[in-house]
C-alpha cells in the first residue's frame, strides 16, 4: 500500500521535476533539499497529488508535509476516514 | 500585399528556426492568431501576426534558419485581388537572406550569425533531416545541382554520431537527441553571454536596496489561502508582481526601453519574469498589463507562463515585449539579488528570501518576516534618488495587500 504510494508520488514528482532519478532520493530527508522545487513547483506538485489522491490539502498542513515518508503518511491518514 | 516578416524575439536573438507553419495559402488571419512555431536559442516560440489578411505565398520552409526580419509570408489585404499572386511557386530555395533588418544589438552579434547561402534540398530531405535533428545546411548534396537528397540526409546522420558505418539503428536515433539537447544549452549559453555582456558593457547601473517588513502580507496571503481551494491559492510571487506593477506607474523612468540614444516610456507595464530553466539557463517571458490584472488572474497567468516557458512553448510577444523585468531569487535562500538589466529595458526589481529576521520597531526589536527588495536601473534614465523613492513606495505598497 504505501509503498505503491511513494511510487505514484514519484512519478507525480517526475512530471514536476523530470531530472529526478528514485535511487537518489532519501525518504525521510525534506524533499525540497534533494530536489530543485521552488514554491510554483511545490503548489504544482500538490496540485497533482491532490487530483491523483482526491484528498484535500489545506495550507495549514504544508508544514507536516516535509519528507517523501510524511507525504505517505499524511495520504494514508487522509484516506481511511 | 502585406509582408509579415520575423519578429524579434527578445534583445539575445537575432534568428530563429522556422519548426512549423500553422497556417497555408487561403487561410484568413487575423490579429494576435498564432501563424507559425520559431525555434530560438531559448524555446520554441509560438509567433503572432499582427496584420489581418489572407495568407498569399509561405516563403519559408519548416527546418529553415533566418535571420529576424525576414519576410516570411505573403498576405493579401481585405480587398486586394488576388490577381496581384504570382502565377510561379515558391522554389524550394526561396527566401533570400537579405536585406534583414539588423538587429538593435552592436557589437554584440557574432560575426557569423547569418547563415550561409541556402542550399538546394527537396522537401522530403528537409522533413527527413527535420526527423533526425540534422542541420541540412551540414550536408553535402549529391543531387542534380548539388541538391541534397534523403540519402544524403540519413548518410549525414550516420556519420555524425559514429565514424564506423552502419551502427545500430538504435544508436543513430538516440544519439543525435543528446547532442541537439547539448547544442542547445549551449545556445542558450550564448544567448545569455550577448545580451547580459551588452547589459554590462552599455548600461551604467545603479543599485539600490530595502529592507521590506512582509508581516502583513504573509499574514494576509495565509488568511486568504485558508479559504482558497488548493488550485487557487495565490504565491507571494504573485503578490509581488502586483505590488511592483501598480508602484511602477508613479515612477515611469523605470518602465520602458533605451533605443537610438534615448528614453521611450512605455504606457503599458508588461512584467519580464525571469524563469530558471531546469536544464540550466534562464528566460524571462513577459506577463500582459500586470497593472490590470486581479491577484487570482494574476497568479493563473503566472502560472501558466512557468508551465508553458519550462515546457518551450512561449508565444513570440511574450518573448520581445517585457517593459521591466522582476526576478525573485528567495526561493534559493539569497538574502538580495544585484540585478542585471535585461536590455533594451532600463531597470530591474529583485527580490530575496521572506525570512524571519530581528525587526525594530516602536523602539523595540521584534522577529518579523522581512524581505530584501533590490533595483538596479539604468542611470541614463533615472537617479538614485527616484530609485530610493520608488523602493520606498514599493515598500508602502507591500503594506497593504489588500489593495493588491
Amino acid at each position: 500500500m504505501s509503498a505503491e504510494m511513494k511510487s505514484d508520488l514519484i512519478a507525480l514528482l517526475k512530471s514536476i521535476a523530470p531530472e529526478v532519478e528514485e535511487s537518489g532520493l532519501q525518504a525521510d530527508r525534506p524533499l525540497r533539499d534533494q530536489v530543485d522545487l521552488d514554491s510554483m513547483d511545490w503548489l504544482n506538485f500538490l496540485i497533482a497529488v491532490h487530483e491523483h489522491f482526491r484528498v484535500d490539502i489545506p495550507e495549514a498542513d504544508y508544514r507536516l508535509l516535509v519528507t517523501l515518508d510524511d507525504l505517505v503518511a499524511y495520504l494514508s491518514r487522509k484516506r481511511t476516514p | 500585399m502585406i509582408e509579415f516578416r520575423l519578429p524579434s524575439l527578445g534583445s539575445d536573438m537575432d534568428q530563429g528556426k522556422l519548426l512549423e507553419w500553422h497556417v497555408k495559402p487561403g487561410d484568413a488571419v487575423k490579429r494576435g492568431q498564432i501563424v507559425a512555431v520559431v525555434d530560438t536559442s531559448k524555446a520554441a516560440v509560438d509567433v503572432e501576426i499582427w496584420q489581418e489578411g489572407t495568407i498569399a505565398q509561405l516563403l519559408t520552409q519548416p527546418g529553415e534558419t533566418i535571420p529576424v526580419g525576414t519576410v516570411m509570408a505573403t498576405l493579401l489585404a481585405a480587398g486586394e485581388v488576388a490577381s496581384t499572386m504570382p502565377v510561379t511557386p515558391v522554389p524550394p530555395v526561396a527566401p533570400a537572406l537579405g536585406p534583414a533588418q539588423a538587429p538593435a544589438m552592436p557589437g554584440a552579434a557574432p560575426s557569423s550569425v547569418l547563415p550561409a547561402l541556402r542550399k538546394p534540398a527537396s522537401p522530403a530531405a528537409r522533413k527527413r533531416a527535420r526527423e533526425l535533428d540534422v542541420d541540412i545546411d551540414s550536408v553535402t548534396g549529391t543531387g542534380p545541382h548539388g541538391a541534397i537528397t534523403i540519402d544524403d540526409v540519413e548518410k549525414f546522420a550516420r556519420s555524425a554520431i559514429a565514424p564506423v558505418p552502419v551502427p545500430a539503428m538504435r544508436t543513430v536515433q538516440s544519439a543525435p537527441a543528446v547532442s541537439v539537447a547539448a547544442a542547445r544549452h549551449a545556445e542558450m549559453r550564448k544567448a545569455i553571454a550577448a545580451a547580459m555582456s551588452r547589459s554590462k558593457r552599455e548600461i551604467p547601473h545603479y543599485y539600490l536596496s530595502e529592507a521590506v517588513l512582509m508581516r502583513r502580507a504573509v499574514d494576509w496571503l495565509k488568511r486568504e489561502n485558508e479559504t482558497r481551494p488548493l488550485i487557487e491559492r495565490v504565491l507571494m510571487g504573485a503578490l509581488q508582481l502586483k505590488a511592483v506593477a501598480l508602484t511602477l506607474k508613479r515612477f515611469p523612468e523605470l518602465n520602458g526601453y533605451w533605443r537610438d540614444g534615448g528614453f521611450q516610456p512605455s504606457t503599458v507595464i508588461h512584467i519580464g519574469v525571469a524563469i530558471s530553466i531546469r536544464q540550466g539557463g534562464l528566460i524571462a517571458p513577459a506577463l500582459h498589463d500586470v497593472d490590470c490584472l486581479a491577484l487570482p488572474e494574476l497568479m493563473r497567468s503566472l502560472a501558466d507562463l512557468v508551465k508553458r516557458a519550462r515546457a518551450g512553448s512561449l508565444r513570440s510577444s511574450e518573448m520581445s515585449d517585457a517593459t521591466v523585468t522582476v526576478t525573485n531569487l528567495g526561493e534559493q535562500g539569497v538574502d538580495t539579488v544585484h540585478g542585471v538589466i535585461y536590455p533594451p529595458q532600463v531597470a530591474l526589481i529583485g527580490f530575496g528570501r521572506v525570512a524571519a529576521r530581528p525587526w525594530a520597531e516602536d523602539g523595540a526589536l521584534r522577529v518579523a518576516p522581512v524581505t530584501i527588495a533590490s533595483l538596479a536601473a539604468d542611470h541614463r534614465v533615472s537617479d538614485g534618488h527616484r530609485g530610493a523613492l520608488f523602493l520606498a513606495a514599493l515598500r508602502e505598497q507591500l503594506q497593504h495587500p489588500e489593495e493588491l
